[in-house]
């Protein structure tokens, strides 16, 4: 599905140039349920933001299932991004003048999909997430988890290959983290690829593989039977402090 | 574009800023009401004065004469000129540039208009037919004299209304006969200037009057109207071209006024219009700096809207908004604001000068519309709508740079946590 070769990319401020990605290799199969880990200045961000074609990368090559993305334009970006990606933000980052059933219904406008069938695809997927009643509530009327469950609804409405979450735990409390993680397993399970930048470990350890990133390139990568013993190091070793 | 989702994103973020939506039109309002105002006024003021040359035609022009004061091939200054009949058929027939010619033949002294025990001392006019529409004469009665009153020398008269006051009271004046000195005229019409308060003038066949009063074949002076021409100097070279006609016909210096006395109306008319012209190209200037002044604020507004909305162009940007559809966004909203707006201060521009209009029509038809410079200070349909149609362009001018500054917006930025 994702597939990153040699990715290079550094920001320039003033004469100052930071390399932030150095030579990523990364590959990541449909259907996998991944979290990217890192402290900061690792360059997760950065990663995510190429992934989501929100940024242009300076060397190597990414193919996004099978199409190489390189220099597109803005509105080439903005066409495959709403048909293949699905964001889901830390900060939700819902319009707040518009009710739940038109944030998740967004995407659809700019898929063109008129408006009365948009409306009606938007309630089933507010419906899926138990949200019906409040469909015509505004984003400020919601709880922290209601919100992120809208904003998980809008990022599926356009059926999108991969969903990018950005710490989509962070400003959530314990319960509502792992109620919104569930929600992601179950969206994983229906072949969507899902991949989360955290920092929690506790989250991260809900995937099925752990790509640690450090200084602009993989430090490690932890799959299946591995991430059950990495699970067990988190429960049982209290001192562990890894980031 | 025109879809209802993109209203309702633009309404849903006015309704947000009401106050500021409502200032930023304010401006625009502001700046095509004063455009209409401005307009209107100048309009007014042509209208005013364009009336003032309403009385005559404007390209009348008056001949007369008088007594050499250059010496001309050989003969001496001081001598008389006198036009006569022979000049009138000169001028109706061959002369260049003259349209319609009247001759008027003075009456000597005070003649007493008299009608059963009324009397009074009015001014006789002798005139052919064509001084009507030359001098703009208005009828409130009647007739006014004809071909045939000059062909058969007949004695008839077109009263001034005061002398139908004086003479007739409540009486119909049509067809009953009053004395001008001693000689019975019939009456055949009234005639009655609206914008005048004295109408003390009487109209009678020039062929008549020379008869009667023993004018021989003497004309005193001609009314003519001259071809019509487009600029001043035009206007001035028919005024030469004619006085250096009737100066080889009587041998006097053509530069010689006091030989000849003559006034056109059309180089005063055509003066006065190029002032008007000049005026109004200035009014546009100050209406349309108003105008972008008030764009100016709507586009410092939309950037503001636009840094305020960074976050949710961001957010749409990153659902799959295309840079176009994000510039139409914007753009749609500034055009909506700027239009709306604009409309209301055309709307309310062009009720005032039609209040404006209302109010001074009445003073008129009160009388004194004689003392009023200012008149129809209304803006044409043309104007209205070539403003509106520079209200939506600029609608579109003040959201561009901000739409442009909304589309560069990167995502990225936008979506970052603080």
């Amino acid at each position: 599905m994702i597939v990153l070769n040699n990715v290079h990319k550094s920001y320039i401020t003033g004469n100052n140039s930071l390399h932030v990605l150095k030579g990523l290799d990364l590959e990541i199969g449909a259907g996998e349920f991944v979290s990217i880990m890192g402290p900061s200045g690792s360059g997760k961000s950065t990663l995510l933001n190429i992934l989501g074609i929100l940024d242009d990368y300076d060397e190597g090559t990414y193919s996004l299932d099978g199409k190489t993305i390189k220099g597109l334009n803005e509105t080439q970006a903005a066409i495959t991004r709403n048909e293949m990606i699905g964001f889901v933000f830390q900060s939700f980052n819902l319009i707040s003048f518009k009710n739940a059933k038109e944030n998740v219904a967004l995407p659809l406008y700019y898929q063109k999909v008129s408006r009365k069938k948009r409306n009606l695809i938007a309630m089933e997927y507010l419906e899926r997430f138990g949200l019906k009643e409040w469909a015509d509530h505004l984003p400020g009327e919601l709880s922290g988890g209601q919100k992120q469950r809208v904003a998980i609804a809008r990022a599926l409405i356009s059926k999108p290959k991969v969903i990018l979450a950005d710490e989509p735990t962070g400003a959530l409390d314990t319960a509502t983290s792992f109620e919104v993680m569930e929600i992601l397993k179950e969206v994983n399970d229906q072949g969507i690829t899902v991949i989360i930048v955290t920092h929690e470990h506790d989250i991260a350890a809900m995937t099925r593989k752990i790509i640690r990133l450090k200084d602009g390139m993989i430090e490690e990568t932890i799959i299946n039977g591995e991430l059950k013993m990495y699970r067990e190091k988190v429960r049982t070793d209290k001192t562990f402090n890894y980031v | 574009m025109f879809n209802v989702d993109i209203w309702q994103e633009i309404f849903s973020t006015i309704k947000k800023n009401k106050l500021r939506t409502f200032l930023t039109g304010f401006s625009v309002a502001w700046g095509i009401f004063m455009l209409m105002v401005l307009l209107g006024s100048g309009n007014g003021l042509q209208n005013g004065v364009r009336e003032e040359f309403a009385d005559n035609a404007v390209n009348i022009m008056w001949l007369w004469t008088g007594e050499t004061s250059i010496p001309y091939q050989g003969l001496k200054e001081g001598r008389e000129i006198k036009f006569n009949n022979d000049d009138y058929s000169f001028l109706s027939t061959k002369a260049q540039d003259i349209d319609q010619v009247s001759s008027r033949f003075y009456l000597r002294g005070d003649i007493t208009y008299s009608y059963g025990k009324e009397y009074g001392s009015f001014s006789t006019s002798t005139c052919h037919p064509t001084l009507m529409d030359m001098e703009k004469i208005k009828l409130t009665k009647g007739r006014f004299i004809n071909d045939m009153d000059m062909n058969e020398f007949r004695k008839v008269i077109v009263i001034g209304d005061d002398i139908r006051k004086a003479l007739f009271k409540e009486e119909d004046p049509m067809g009953k006969y009053i004395k001008v000195g001693s000689v019975p005229f019939k009456v055949v019409g009234v005639s009655k200037d609206p914008r005048s308060d004295n109408n003390r003038q009487a109209y009678m066949p020039f062929s008549t009057a020379q008869r009667l009063f023993n004018g021989g074949d003497r004309v005193h002076n001609f009314t003519v109207t001259t071809k019509m021409v487009k600029t001043s100097q035009e206007a001035e070279a028919i005024d030469k071209e004619v006085r250096q006609q009737l100066a080889q016909r009587h041998s006097f210096d053509p530069t010689d006024k006091r030989a000849m006395g003559s006034f056109n109306m059309l180089t005063e008319y055509i003066r006065t219009m190029k002032i008007f012209q000049a005026i109004k190209m200035f009014v546009w200037i100050i209406g349309l700096g108003t105008l972008i002044a008030g764009i100016v604020g709507v586009s410092n507004i939309m950037l503001i809207l636009v840094k305020e909305r960074t976050r949710e162009i961001g957010i749409r940007k990153a659902l799959g908004a295309t840079p176009g559809s994000v510039i139409g966004l914007v753009l749609m909203e500034s055009i909506l604001i700027t239009t709306v707006a604009g409309y209301l201060g055309l709307v309310m521009g062009v009720g005032l000068m039609e209040a404006l209009n209302f109010g001074l029509e009445q003073m008129v038809a009160g009388g004194g519309g004689d003392q009023i410079f200012f008149r129809n200070p209304t803006v044409d349909f043309v104007t209205a709508v070539s403003a509106t149609a520079i209200l939506i362009f600029s609608g579109a001018l003040a959201g561009y740079i901000p739409a442009r500054q909304a589309a560069g917006v990167k995502p990225m930025e936008a979506l970052r946590d603080e």
